[in-house]
Protein backbone atom coordinates (compact mmCIF):
# COMPACT_ATOMS: atom_id res chain seq x y z
CA UNK A 1 0.00 0.00 0.00
CA UNK A 2 2.71 2.64 0.60
CA UNK A 3 4.59 1.51 -2.93
CA UNK A 4 1.13 2.39 -4.58
CA UNK A 5 1.00 5.72 -2.70
CA UNK A 6 5.11 6.43 -3.61
CA UNK A 7 4.35 5.56 -7.15
CA UNK A 8 1.22 7.43 -7.59
CA UNK A 9 2.71 10.62 -6.07
CA UNK A 10 5.58 10.03 -8.35
CA UNK A 11 3.44 10.19 -11.25
CA UNK A 12 1.93 13.56 -9.73
CA UNK A 13 5.46 15.01 -9.68
CA UNK A 14 5.98 14.39 -13.20
CA UNK A 15 2.40 15.23 -14.65
CA UNK A 16 2.95 18.58 -12.22
CA UNK A 17 6.01 19.94 -13.62
CA UNK A 18 5.21 18.98 -17.26
CA UNK A 19 2.07 21.07 -17.08
CA UNK A 20 3.86 23.89 -15.24
CA UNK A 21 6.82 23.65 -18.05
CA UNK A 22 4.06 24.54 -20.40
CA UNK A 23 2.56 27.01 -18.66
CA UNK A 24 5.73 29.10 -19.09
CA UNK A 25 6.83 27.70 -22.61
CA UNK A 26 6.44 30.97 -24.84
CA UNK A 27 5.50 29.87 -27.88
CA UNK A 28 2.22 28.33 -26.56
CA UNK A 29 -1.11 31.65 -26.76
CA UNK A 30 -1.98 32.87 -23.61
CA UNK A 31 -4.89 31.03 -23.59
CA UNK A 32 -3.27 27.57 -23.07
CA UNK A 33 -0.69 29.23 -20.62
CA UNK A 34 -3.89 30.03 -18.53
CA UNK A 35 -5.19 26.28 -18.45
CA UNK A 36 -1.59 24.94 -17.78
CA UNK A 37 -2.02 26.92 -14.41
CA UNK A 38 -5.27 25.77 -13.25
CA UNK A 39 -4.14 22.02 -14.08
CA UNK A 40 -0.89 22.77 -11.99
CA UNK A 41 -3.16 24.11 -8.71
CA UNK A 42 -5.46 20.60 -9.73
CA UNK A 43 -2.36 17.96 -9.39
CA UNK A 44 -1.20 20.22 -6.16
CA UNK A 45 -4.81 19.65 -4.59
CA UNK A 46 -4.68 16.04 -5.11
CA UNK A 47 -1.44 15.81 -3.56
CA UNK A 48 -2.03 17.60 -0.65
CA UNK A 49 -4.90 14.92 0.13
CA UNK A 50 -1.86 12.56 0.08
CA UNK A 51 0.04 14.47 2.19
CA UNK A 52 -3.43 14.29 4.98
CA UNK A 53 -4.31 18.06 4.47
CA UNK A 54 -8.18 17.65 3.49
CA UNK A 55 -9.00 21.06 4.39
CA UNK A 56 -5.97 22.73 2.12
CA UNK A 57 -6.86 20.34 -0.32
CA UNK A 58 -10.50 21.73 -0.49
CA UNK A 59 -9.30 25.37 -0.81
CA UNK A 60 -6.42 25.01 -3.27
CA UNK A 61 -9.34 23.02 -5.65
CA UNK A 62 -11.73 25.91 -5.00
CA UNK A 63 -10.02 28.97 -5.05
CA UNK A 64 -6.32 28.04 -7.45
CA UNK A 65 -8.10 26.02 -9.74
CA UNK A 66 -11.22 27.86 -9.97
CA UNK A 67 -11.43 31.67 -9.05
CA UNK A 68 -7.91 32.20 -10.14
CA UNK A 69 -9.10 30.71 -14.12
CA UNK A 70 -11.85 32.46 -14.36
CA UNK A 71 -10.21 35.65 -13.55
CA UNK A 72 -7.41 34.97 -15.80
CA UNK A 73 -10.09 34.40 -18.93
CA UNK A 74 -12.09 37.15 -18.14
CA UNK A 75 -9.17 40.11 -17.99
CA UNK A 76 -7.83 37.71 -21.05
CA UNK A 77 -11.48 38.45 -22.36
CA UNK A 78 -11.10 41.78 -22.54
CA UNK A 79 -7.95 42.97 -23.62
CA UNK A 80 -8.88 40.49 -26.48
CA UNK A 81 -11.39 42.07 -27.45
CA UNK A 82 -9.59 45.33 -27.38
CA UNK A 83 -6.56 43.88 -29.29
CA UNK A 84 -8.58 42.01 -31.93
CA UNK A 85 -5.62 39.74 -32.74
CA UNK B 1 19.58 37.54 -23.89
CA UNK B 2 22.29 38.99 -21.07
CA UNK B 3 18.50 39.02 -19.21
CA UNK B 4 18.16 35.14 -19.34
CA UNK B 5 21.90 34.06 -18.95
CA UNK B 6 21.45 35.91 -15.57
CA UNK B 7 17.99 34.96 -15.45
CA UNK B 8 19.26 31.57 -15.55
CA UNK B 9 22.88 32.35 -13.12
CA UNK B 10 20.61 33.38 -10.42
CA UNK B 11 17.92 30.54 -10.69
CA UNK B 12 20.98 27.84 -11.12
CA UNK B 13 22.47 30.00 -7.17
CA UNK B 14 18.75 29.19 -5.62
CA UNK B 15 18.52 25.75 -6.92
CA UNK B 16 22.17 24.81 -5.34
CA UNK B 17 20.20 26.26 -1.77
CA UNK B 18 17.02 23.99 -2.37
CA UNK B 19 18.78 21.15 -2.89
CA UNK B 20 20.93 21.20 0.26
CA UNK B 21 17.75 21.92 2.06
CA UNK B 22 16.08 18.77 0.28
CA UNK B 23 18.94 16.96 1.15
CA UNK B 24 19.15 17.76 4.47
CA UNK B 25 15.73 17.32 5.51
CA UNK B 26 14.23 14.01 6.70
CA UNK B 27 10.68 14.00 8.04
CA UNK B 28 9.89 14.29 11.97
CA UNK B 29 9.01 10.72 13.51
CA UNK B 30 6.52 12.63 16.33
CA UNK B 31 5.30 16.12 16.89
CA UNK B 32 6.56 19.26 17.96
CA UNK B 33 5.78 20.84 21.20
CA UNK B 34 3.30 23.17 19.93
CA UNK B 35 1.70 20.99 18.02
CA UNK B 36 1.11 18.56 20.59
CA UNK B 37 -0.42 20.96 23.00
CA UNK B 38 -2.99 21.87 20.00
CA UNK B 39 -3.54 17.61 19.87
CA UNK B 40 -4.23 17.47 23.51
CA UNK B 41 -6.12 20.00 24.24
CA UNK B 42 -8.22 21.23 21.35
CA UNK B 43 -11.06 18.95 22.56
CA UNK B 44 -11.07 20.15 25.65
CA UNK B 45 -10.54 23.76 25.82
CA UNK B 46 -12.88 24.66 22.10
CA UNK B 47 -15.26 21.32 21.80
CA UNK B 48 -14.21 21.61 18.19
CA UNK B 49 -13.58 18.41 16.09
CA UNK B 50 -11.52 20.01 12.86
CA UNK B 51 -8.19 20.85 14.79
CA UNK B 52 -7.16 23.16 11.96
CA UNK B 53 -10.48 25.22 12.22
CA UNK B 54 -10.06 25.93 16.15
CA UNK B 55 -6.15 27.10 15.19
CA UNK B 56 -7.41 29.52 12.40
CA UNK B 57 -10.84 30.87 14.73
CA UNK B 58 -9.57 30.55 18.52
CA UNK B 59 -6.01 29.71 18.88
CA UNK B 60 -4.66 32.08 16.20
CA UNK B 61 -7.90 34.34 15.79
CA UNK B 62 -6.05 37.35 15.42
CA UNK B 63 -4.27 36.17 12.23
CA UNK B 64 -7.63 35.36 10.74
CA UNK B 65 -8.37 38.92 11.47
CA UNK B 66 -5.65 40.16 9.63
CA UNK B 67 -6.67 38.19 6.51
CA UNK B 68 -10.19 39.00 6.31
CA UNK B 69 -9.11 42.76 6.37
CA UNK B 70 -6.81 42.20 3.24
CA UNK B 71 -9.27 40.66 1.67
CA UNK B 72 -11.54 43.85 2.36
CA UNK B 73 -8.51 45.94 1.49
CA UNK B 74 -8.56 44.08 -2.06
CA UNK B 75 -12.16 44.15 -3.28
CA UNK B 76 -12.03 47.87 -2.00
CA UNK B 77 -8.97 48.39 -4.07
CA UNK B 78 -10.19 46.74 -6.89
CA UNK B 79 -13.54 48.59 -7.65
CA UNK B 80 -11.95 52.00 -6.93
CA UNK B 81 -9.19 51.01 -10.22
CA UNK B 82 -12.02 49.78 -12.35
CA UNK B 83 -14.43 52.44 -10.97
CA UNK B 84 -14.05 55.42 -14.40
CA UNK B 85 -15.09 52.43 -16.00
CA UNK B 86 -18.28 51.86 -14.72
CA UNK B 87 -19.88 54.52 -14.70
CA UNK B 88 -22.12 54.40 -17.52
CA UNK B 89 -25.41 55.40 -18.92
CA UNK B 90 -28.73 53.11 -17.42
CA UNK B 91 -28.82 51.42 -20.92
CA UNK B 92 -29.35 47.41 -20.99
CA UNK B 93 -25.84 46.13 -21.67
CA UNK B 94 -25.95 44.59 -24.87
CA UNK B 95 -25.43 40.65 -23.70
CA UNK B 96 -24.21 38.21 -26.47
CA UNK B 97 -26.67 35.49 -26.84
CA UNK B 98 -26.48 32.65 -24.04
CA UNK B 99 -26.96 29.23 -25.18
CA UNK B 100 -30.61 27.86 -23.39
CA UNK B 101 -28.81 24.96 -21.84
CA UNK B 102 -26.68 27.13 -20.01
CA UNK B 103 -29.60 28.97 -18.62
CA UNK B 104 -31.41 25.82 -17.94
CA UNK B 105 -28.80 24.27 -16.20
CA UNK B 106 -27.93 27.63 -14.32
CA UNK B 107 -31.25 27.75 -12.71
CA UNK B 108 -31.21 23.69 -11.67
CA UNK B 109 -27.75 24.25 -10.00
CA UNK B 110 -27.49 27.67 -8.48
CA UNK B 111 -29.64 26.55 -5.66
CA UNK B 112 -27.48 23.31 -4.93
CA UNK B 113 -24.33 25.31 -5.13
CA UNK B 114 -25.42 27.96 -3.08
CA UNK B 115 -26.97 25.28 -0.24
CA UNK B 116 -23.51 23.36 -0.66
CA UNK B 117 -21.56 25.99 0.48
CA UNK B 118 -23.69 26.92 2.98
CA UNK B 119 -23.61 23.47 4.17
CA UNK B 120 -19.46 23.77 4.68
CA UNK B 121 -19.07 26.71 6.56
CA UNK B 122 -21.51 25.71 8.68
CA UNK B 123 -20.24 22.10 9.47
CA UNK B 124 -16.30 23.51 9.43
CA UNK B 125 -16.28 22.62 13.44
CA UNK B 126 -16.83 18.82 12.50
CA UNK B 127 -15.63 18.10 9.23
CA UNK B 128 -12.97 19.49 6.75
CA UNK B 129 -14.49 22.64 5.39
CA UNK B 130 -14.82 26.01 6.79
CA UNK B 131 -15.74 29.50 5.98
CA UNK B 132 -13.39 30.12 2.77
CA UNK B 133 -13.73 27.18 1.17
CA UNK B 134 -17.83 27.70 1.50
CA UNK B 135 -17.40 31.58 0.67
CA UNK B 136 -15.63 30.28 -2.36
CA UNK B 137 -18.14 27.98 -3.56
CA UNK B 138 -21.09 30.69 -2.54
CA UNK B 139 -18.65 33.26 -5.22
CA UNK B 140 -19.28 30.68 -7.86
CA UNK B 141 -22.47 30.29 -7.70
CA UNK B 142 -22.41 34.34 -8.26
CA UNK B 143 -20.20 33.44 -11.24
CA UNK B 144 -22.40 31.12 -12.77
CA UNK B 145 -25.43 33.96 -12.52
CA UNK B 146 -23.44 36.19 -13.92
CA UNK B 147 -22.10 33.89 -17.28
CA UNK B 148 -25.37 32.99 -18.05
CA UNK B 149 -27.31 36.36 -17.82
CA UNK B 150 -25.15 39.08 -18.26
CA UNK B 151 -27.19 41.88 -19.32
CA UNK B 152 -28.18 41.58 -15.64
CA UNK B 153 -27.64 44.60 -13.54
CA UNK B 154 -25.56 43.03 -10.33
CA UNK B 155 -27.04 44.55 -6.87
CA UNK B 156 -24.02 45.82 -5.49
CA UNK B 157 -25.88 47.67 -2.76
CA UNK B 158 -27.04 44.15 -1.59
CA UNK B 159 -23.60 42.51 -1.51
CA UNK B 160 -21.99 45.16 0.11
CA UNK B 161 -24.34 45.58 2.58
CA UNK B 162 -24.05 41.85 3.46
CA UNK B 163 -19.39 42.19 3.72
CA UNK B 164 -20.05 45.17 5.84
CA UNK B 165 -22.31 43.58 8.72
CA UNK B 166 -20.76 40.53 8.90
CA UNK B 167 -17.96 42.20 9.34
CA UNK B 168 -19.16 44.59 12.14
CA UNK B 169 -20.67 40.81 13.92
CA UNK B 170 -17.07 39.63 13.51
CA UNK B 171 -15.41 42.37 15.22
CA UNK B 172 -18.34 42.23 17.78
CA UNK B 173 -18.23 38.57 18.63
CA UNK B 174 -14.50 39.47 19.57
CA UNK B 175 -15.30 42.40 21.42
CA UNK B 176 -18.54 40.13 23.36
CA UNK B 177 -15.34 37.66 23.93
CA UNK B 178 -12.83 40.30 26.10
CA UNK B 179 -16.16 41.21 27.91
CA UNK B 180 -17.93 38.15 28.80
CA UNK B 181 -14.99 35.23 28.41
CA UNK B 182 -10.92 34.89 28.65
CA UNK B 183 -9.99 37.43 26.00
CA UNK B 184 -10.79 38.67 22.13
CA UNK B 185 -12.10 36.70 20.12
CA UNK B 186 -12.46 33.78 22.62
CA UNK B 187 -15.10 31.02 22.12
CA UNK B 188 -16.57 30.61 25.16
CA UNK B 189 -18.80 33.39 25.26
CA UNK B 190 -21.48 30.73 23.85
CA UNK B 191 -21.71 27.02 25.83
CA UNK B 192 -19.15 24.80 24.57
CA UNK B 193 -22.26 22.13 24.16
CA UNK B 194 -21.59 17.97 23.53
CA UNK B 195 -18.70 17.45 21.23
CA UNK B 196 -19.23 16.37 17.83
CA UNK B 197 -22.87 17.57 16.89
CA UNK B 198 -23.56 21.02 15.25
CA UNK B 199 -24.37 23.59 17.87
CA UNK B 200 -20.72 22.86 19.69
CA UNK B 201 -17.84 24.57 20.33
CA UNK B 202 -19.13 27.72 21.14
CA UNK B 203 -19.44 30.75 18.90
CA UNK B 204 -16.75 28.80 16.40
CA UNK B 205 -19.96 28.17 14.09
CA UNK B 206 -21.46 31.44 14.43
CA UNK B 207 -18.08 33.10 13.65
CA UNK B 208 -17.26 30.63 10.40
CA UNK B 209 -20.75 31.77 9.37
CA UNK B 210 -19.74 35.13 9.63
CA UNK B 211 -15.93 34.62 8.04
CA UNK B 212 -18.09 32.64 5.12
CA UNK B 213 -20.41 34.88 4.49
CA UNK B 214 -18.18 38.35 4.46
CA UNK B 215 -15.43 36.01 1.95
CA UNK B 216 -18.25 35.16 -0.31
CA UNK B 217 -19.42 38.29 -0.61
CA UNK B 218 -15.81 39.74 -1.35
CA UNK B 219 -15.18 37.48 -3.88
CA UNK B 220 -18.45 37.94 -5.82
CA UNK B 221 -17.99 42.04 -5.66
CA UNK B 222 -14.55 41.26 -7.25
CA UNK B 223 -15.53 39.44 -10.28
CA UNK B 224 -18.93 41.80 -10.43
CA UNK B 225 -16.48 44.71 -10.39
CA UNK B 226 -14.29 43.21 -13.30
CA UNK B 227 -17.58 42.31 -15.46
CA UNK B 228 -19.10 45.45 -15.53
CA UNK B 229 -16.83 47.83 -16.47
CA UNK B 230 -16.75 49.00 -20.09
CA UNK B 231 -15.58 47.42 -22.88
CA UNK B 232 -13.90 49.80 -24.66
CA UNK C 1 11.96 8.46 0.34
CA UNK C 2 8.81 9.63 1.33
CA UNK C 3 5.72 11.56 -0.41
CA UNK C 4 6.60 14.18 1.60
CA UNK C 5 10.75 14.37 -0.16
CA UNK C 6 8.76 14.01 -4.01
CA UNK C 7 6.42 16.91 -2.44
CA UNK C 8 9.22 19.41 -1.74
CA UNK C 9 11.42 18.41 -4.23
CA UNK C 10 7.96 19.07 -6.65
CA UNK C 11 7.45 22.18 -4.51
CA UNK C 12 11.24 23.72 -5.00
CA UNK C 13 10.73 22.99 -8.88
CA UNK C 14 7.92 24.64 -9.31
CA UNK C 15 8.85 27.41 -7.12
CA UNK C 16 12.00 28.13 -9.76
CA UNK C 17 9.98 27.35 -12.91
CA UNK C 18 7.76 30.32 -11.92
CA UNK C 19 10.74 32.92 -10.95
CA UNK C 20 11.91 32.16 -14.57
CA UNK C 21 9.05 32.48 -16.35
CA UNK C 22 8.10 35.71 -13.78
CA UNK C 23 12.10 37.16 -14.89
CA UNK C 24 11.92 36.06 -18.73
CA UNK C 25 8.71 37.11 -20.61
CA UNK C 26 7.78 40.24 -21.52
CA UNK C 27 3.96 39.94 -21.22
CA UNK C 28 2.27 41.24 -18.31
CA UNK C 29 -0.40 38.24 -18.26
CA UNK C 30 2.44 35.50 -18.36
CA UNK C 31 4.36 36.95 -15.84
CA UNK C 32 1.17 36.92 -13.63
CA UNK C 33 0.70 32.91 -14.96
CA UNK C 34 4.01 32.43 -13.94
CA UNK C 35 3.86 34.21 -10.31
CA UNK C 36 1.06 31.93 -9.82
CA UNK C 37 2.33 28.58 -10.67
CA UNK C 38 5.29 29.70 -8.22
CA UNK C 39 2.67 30.54 -5.09
CA UNK C 40 1.45 27.09 -5.52
CA UNK C 41 4.91 25.67 -5.42
CA UNK C 42 5.58 27.28 -2.58
CA UNK C 43 2.38 26.19 -0.67
CA UNK C 44 3.26 22.47 -1.70
CA UNK C 45 6.55 22.93 0.38
CA UNK C 46 4.94 24.36 3.73
CA UNK C 47 2.62 21.42 3.57
CA UNK C 48 5.26 18.67 3.06
CA UNK C 49 7.26 20.44 6.59
CA UNK C 50 4.62 18.97 8.14
CA UNK C 51 3.75 15.96 7.11
CA UNK C 52 5.12 12.74 9.75
CA UNK C 53 4.72 9.73 8.39
CA UNK C 54 2.22 7.07 8.79
CA UNK C 55 -0.33 9.47 10.22
CA UNK C 56 -3.54 10.58 9.19
CA UNK C 57 -5.39 14.21 8.94
CA UNK C 58 -5.84 15.93 11.92
CA UNK C 59 -9.58 15.60 12.64
CA UNK C 60 -10.84 13.91 15.60
CA UNK C 61 -13.92 11.41 14.74
CA UNK C 62 -13.69 7.85 14.67
CA UNK C 63 -11.04 6.93 13.25
CA UNK C 64 -8.92 9.12 15.71
CA UNK C 65 -10.26 9.13 19.53
CA UNK C 66 -9.54 12.09 21.27
CA UNK C 67 -6.90 10.46 23.60
CA UNK C 68 -4.63 8.73 21.07
CA UNK C 69 -4.63 11.85 18.89
CA UNK C 70 -1.63 12.94 19.94
CA UNK C 71 0.29 10.04 18.54
CA UNK C 72 -1.69 9.66 15.10
CA UNK C 73 -2.23 12.98 13.32
CA UNK C 74 -0.16 15.12 11.39
CA UNK C 75 1.31 18.63 12.55
CA UNK C 76 -2.09 20.95 11.96
CA UNK C 77 -0.24 24.54 12.20
CA UNK C 78 1.33 24.83 8.81
CA UNK C 79 -2.14 23.44 7.11
CA UNK C 80 -3.62 26.61 9.01
CA UNK C 81 -0.78 29.11 7.48
CA UNK C 82 -1.39 27.68 4.30
CA UNK C 83 -5.17 28.43 4.23
CA UNK C 84 -4.27 31.82 4.85
CA UNK C 85 -1.88 31.92 1.94
CA UNK C 86 -4.25 30.32 -0.54
CA UNK C 87 -6.86 32.65 0.05
CA UNK C 88 -4.27 35.69 0.03
CA UNK C 89 -3.20 34.54 -3.01
CA UNK C 90 -6.21 35.20 -4.66
CA UNK C 91 -6.65 38.27 -3.44
CA UNK C 92 -2.96 39.45 -4.97
CA UNK C 93 -3.64 38.34 -8.25
CA UNK C 94 -7.27 40.24 -8.38
CA UNK C 95 -5.00 43.17 -7.89
CA UNK C 96 -2.67 42.60 -10.12
CA UNK C 97 -5.14 41.65 -12.76
CA UNK C 98 -6.91 45.05 -12.07
CA UNK C 99 -3.88 46.88 -12.72
CA UNK C 100 -2.89 45.21 -15.95
CA UNK C 101 -6.71 45.80 -17.02
CA UNK C 102 -6.29 49.23 -16.42
CA UNK C 103 -2.52 49.66 -18.36
CA UNK C 104 -3.62 48.27 -20.91
CA UNK C 105 -6.87 50.62 -21.52
CA UNK C 106 -4.87 53.53 -21.18
CA UNK C 107 -1.35 52.43 -23.29
CA UNK C 108 -2.92 49.98 -25.47
CA UNK C 109 -0.33 47.52 -24.93
CA UNK C 110 0.59 44.51 -22.39
CA UNK C 111 4.33 44.21 -23.53
CA UNK C 112 6.79 45.72 -20.36
CA UNK C 113 9.30 47.35 -22.52
CA UNK C 114 6.99 49.94 -24.05
CA UNK C 115 6.15 51.12 -20.25
CA UNK C 116 8.94 53.64 -20.11
CA UNK C 117 7.16 56.67 -18.22
CA UNK C 118 9.27 56.20 -15.39
CA UNK C 119 12.89 55.70 -16.53
CA UNK C 120 15.57 58.03 -16.94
Amino acid sequence: MNNMTLIFSLLLAVAMIGTAVMAIWPARSRAIAILAAGAVSLFASIMFLLLAAPDVAMTEAAIGSGLTTFLFFFVLGRVRRNEDD
Amino acid sequence: MTKRILATLLLLGMGAIFMDLLFGYSPDTSLNTSAEFYAQNTAADTGAANIVTAIIVTFRGLDTLGEVTVLFLTAAIVALVLHSDTVRPARAKQGWPVGELLQTGTRLLVPLITLFGAYIFINGHLTPGGGFQGGAILASAVLLMLLADPARRFGHGLISRIESVSGLFYIAIGVLGLLVAGGFLDNRILPLGEFGSILSAGAIPLIYVLVGLKVGAEFSSIMASLSESEDT
Amino acid sequence: MTVANIAMATGFILIIIGLYGAMTHRDILRMIVAFSVAATGTNLVLIAVGYLPGRTAPILDAAVPVETAATAIVDPVPQALVLTAIVIGLGVTALMLAFAYKIHATKGTLDISKLTDLKW
